[in-house]
């Protein structure tokens, strides 16, 4: 029987509900120290003094004298350093780190510093530091606008969000073979390796391993690097073990967050609702250093236009600096805030042009044969309509947005996709490759992919089975460790099945050649071990221009259509979600109880995204960084969540598989804030707390 | 103190202000029991005491002497409860995991799903949306998840 598409016994074992599997915080090492990272508590300025208030008996001690190479973790640039020298650029930023074998020793050691305070920058509509620029064009807009019968104009708002991965981030970092060891929560092992090289030397002898993963979200892509930086200094320096795990307070003010954005919107459109021109603003608050904010610009501007066809259409982006601890990646990459801006606009232009919401989005909706902005043509796998349509159906969405009007119940929806893979030529570059180990027993899957909850595992193991026609419980799945598994890129990006999957089915193709019709058994008594690895080749049909922003900006799209339904009381603003309906095409799942998982949390991610997670920013500082007064959704705010998933196979993804992990984030703010509006508040902002839809006019 | 954790009586010599989660995890090396967030909102460091769950970060390890408590580990590792939420993906990354099926113990026979939900609504996941989580504690109680009524 094939593995692919069925519910197969996950790869995982049983550790994680028995509480066996090892997180960074279980492992202990012989002679093991605690680490502590002191920070800045000022939003820019200048150190001037720092005094240890402490009997420092016991204590190892490192600030960046201590560091060896380059004080800076090697990421786009190299603009943030491990540990500041003098200046300071936000809160919470690193500066000395303390490891001692007490914890509490250590937790209560006093360091004072004293700063020279500079006047610090928050709003990035005033910032003038340009991390990154994108500008996208085409056909002529200024001409197409000036023709449109009607323009619509809008400007919408996003706010951070925190990734509340329920495990802190954490690392051990212990000497080895002259170099150091790192185990750790993280979903990018080679990261870390680059990063500790650039801090260490290139010549040091650096080994990463992830440890179970308590979540990740895009949370533990880069800020890893800086956590097992911190480590490895104190354990060269000590010679010991050094763990360093973050608390809930110290991850929320200190890690990064999903980029805040403002939007803005110029649509022209005709009396018939056809959209004739798209002129877009994206405004990304990147905070204080570069780290992922290009990329992350880059993929929201791509999707600014949402799955609409346009000729004309300009998207400029920018993303600014600001006094504020940096943002990063967050499941979505700066889709979730730019779709949530062309959905609500389009609801927007459907009640200007006074037609129903869904007709607008049929008449515009990307078909096959379509260019996107970037003039990608879309192929077959291009199912925006089709989730549309079920969507629609499914939910008598029209039924019921004509009965619950004037009722305290609403409805709403929004159409979105996501590109699979990294964007442009990423895929290219990053020439990941992935190996299989002809074993004893059987093969082993020797990849850097992490499983941080998605099913990384199993689903690799489904496709090698089938690809390899061997039974699936004869594939082992290596653990990521940098000096045994291929470098197969970041577990980032909705990549991991689609791209990494697409290699390791290309290994077993080769093994299942190789092995001339024996068993792996057969194999290995006969002539013993071997290896498969495979690197990357992208389809031979993209071409994308880095400089022009034109082109074939993925591989391919998922595509889907959220459905909210919704309870409001009309005077304590307090919204109830009564049902949400997640329709989406992701090429075909590889295990369909595993994907449903990725849509049902990533739904409930951007529930809470849209209504409940507000970042309270002070002077810089998150001040309400503690889960107390940052809310996620618990099961009381988690309605039930009516899952779909269309098929239509992508033939360059494994087994037809295309991206999924992302797609679900994008859907939920705008078809909440859509009903919302549909109640008849003019909401253009998330998160839409009940104290913001008290401040919002009535349509 | 002495105290029983899972079936077998403990004495361990720890401050009686530590958390009853740090001894667990530190004095006795039971690291099933997780940390999420260190002041008794997310749930991770659910054990049962005397049969009810309670956050082990908020517990000073005094107030657990003389009673029964229940960690993860007393389940053993082969509890229905455990394997449903690993075969219907009630775990995704696991780390709510332990505390979570320490909860759902006390959901009762014929549950309502707004029964599974208030049971649970002190356990933060991240990961699923909680409703592959009702869906293991449901089949657990022997109810069909698509017949379950939400009242």
């Amino acid at each position: 029987m094939t593995a692919v598409g069925r519910n197969v016994s996950r790869k995982d074992g049983i550790g994680k509900a028995t509480g066996r599997a090892k997180y960074a915080d279980d492992l202990v090492f012989p002679g093991m120290l605690h680490g502590r990272t002191i920070r800045s508590t000022i939003p820019r300025g200048r150190i001037k003094s720092i005094k240890l208030d402490f009997d420092t008996t016991g204590f190892t001690i490192v600030d960046y004298h201590d560091i060896p190479g380059r004080n800076v973790v090697d990421l786009i640039e190299q603009d943030q350093p491990f540990l500041a020298e003098r200046d300071i650029r936000h809160f919470a930023e690193p500066i000395l780190l303390l490891a001692h074998e007490s914890l509490e020793r250590v937790n209560a050691a006093r360091v004072e510093i004293e700063y020279e305070e500079l006047e610090p920058l928050f709003d990035p509509e005033k910032s003038d530091g340009i991390l990154k620029a994108i500008d996208i064009n085409k056909g002529d807009v200024d001409a197409a606008m000036a023709k449109a019968d009607i323009v619509v104009e809008g400007i919408y708002r996003t706010g951070h969000q925190e990734h509340v991965y329920i495990e802190p981030n954490g690392v051990v970092a212990t000497p080895e073979n002259g170099g150091v060891a790192v185990f750790g929560s993280m979903q990018c092992p080679f990261y870390v390796i680059k990063a500790l090289k650039c801090m260490l030397g290139a010549d040091a002898q650096i080994r990463v391993v992830q440890t179970e993963t308590g979540g990740g979200f895009g949370g533990k892509e880069e800020y890893p690097s800086m956590i097992a930086g911190h480590a490895a200094l104190l354990a060269l320096k000590s010679k010991r073990p050094v763990k360093i795990i973050y608390d809930r307070l110290e991850d929320m003010v200190a890690t990064t967050k999903r980029h805040p954005s403002i939007v803005r919107h110029r649509t022209g459109v005709m009396r018939d609702g056809r959209i004739v021109a798209m002129d877009v603003d994206v405004l990304l608050d990147g905070g204080a250093y570069v780290t992922l904010s290009p990329v992350v610009l880059s993929r929201g501007c791509i999707h600014a236009a949402g799955a609409y066809r346009c000729e004309n259409t300009r998207i400029r982006g920018r993303a600014v600096a600001t006094n504020t601890p940096p943002n990063g990646a967050f499941r979505g990459f700066g889709a979730p805030q730019t779709e949530f801006a062309i959905e609500v606009q389009m609801d927007r232009i459907a009640a200007t042009l006074g037609v129903d919401e869904v007709a607008l989005r049929e008449m515009n909706a990307l078909r096959p044969g379509d260019t996107t902005a970037t003039g990608q043509v879309l192929r077959e796998d291009t199912s925006a309509l089709a989730v549309l349509d079920e969507a629609v159906r499914r939910t008598e969405f029209r039924r019921k947005r004509a009965e619950y009007r004037g009722t305290n119940r609403t409805i709403g929806l929004a159409l979105f996709f996501h590109g699979a893979g990294f964007t442009g030529s990423g895929e290219r570059h990053l020439n990941s490759r992935a190996r299989l180990d002809l074993t004893e027993t059987g093969v082993r899957i020797a990849v850097g992919s992490t499983e941080i909850g998605q099913g990384t595992r199993t689903m690799h193991a489904q496709i090698v089975s089938d690809a390899l026609d061997i039974p699936y419980e004869s594939i082992e799945v290596a653990q990521p460790d940098t000096s045994v598994v291929a470098d197969s890129g970041p577990t980032v990006a909705s990549r991991t099945c689609m791209v990494v999957g697409k290699i390791l089915e290309e290994c077993a193709t080769a093994m299942r050649d190789a092995l001339g019709g024996l068993t792996p058994r057969e194999y290995f008594a006969r002539h013993g071990a071997f290896s498969v690895e495979r690197k990357y080749e992208p389809p031979d049909w993209i071409e994308w221009d880095d400089h022009t922003y034109r082109r074939d900006a993925y591989a391919t799209y998922g595509w889907g259509c959220d459905v909210a339904e919704l309870e409001v009381d009309p005077d304590t603003f307090e919204v109830k979600p009564i049902r949400l309906t997640a329709v989406q095409e992701f090429g075909r799942p590889i295990h369909p109880a595993l994907a449903r998982g990725q849509i049902e949390g990533g739904t409930a991610q951007g529930l809470g995204y849209a209504l409940l997670e507000r970042v309270v920013m002070r002077n810089g500082a998150m001040a309400n960084g503690q889960l107390t007064n940052y809310t996620i959704p618990t099961t009381l705010d988690t309605p039930e969540i009516d899952v779909v998933m269309l098929e239509n196979p992508y033939p360059g993804g494994p087994f037809g598989a295309k991206g999924l992990g992302e797609l679900p984030m994008d859907g939920p703010a705008p078809a909440v804030v859509n009903a919302l509006r549909n109640f008849g508040l003019d909401v253009r902002e998330i998160p839409a707390t009940p104290e913001h839809l008290s401040t919002c006019a009535s349509l | 103190m002495r105290f029983t954790l899972n079936g077998s009586e403990v004495d361990v010599d720890a401050h009686p202000m530590s958390r009853l989660l740090d001894v667990l995890r530190v004095d006795l090396g039971l690291t099933g029991t997780k940390e999420g967030c260190g002041e008794g909102e997310c749930g991770a460091c659910t054990v049962l005491i005397d049969g009810e769950p309670v956050c082990s970060c908020l517990v000073p390890f005094s107030q657990a002497e003389g009673t029964n408590v229940r960690s993860i580990e007393g389940l053993g590792d082969d509890h229905p409860l455990q394997r449903l939420f690993m075969d219907e993906v009630g775990a995704q990354c696991g780390i709510c995991t332990p505390g979570m099926v320490l909860a759902a113990l006390s959901v009762g026979e014929s549950p309502s799903l707004s029964d599974v939900q208030t049971a649970l609504a002190g356990n933060l996941c991240r990961c699923t949306g909680y409703s592959a989580i009702y869906r293991a504690v449901l089949k657990w109680r022997g109810v069909s998840p698509d017949g379950a009524s939400s009242i």
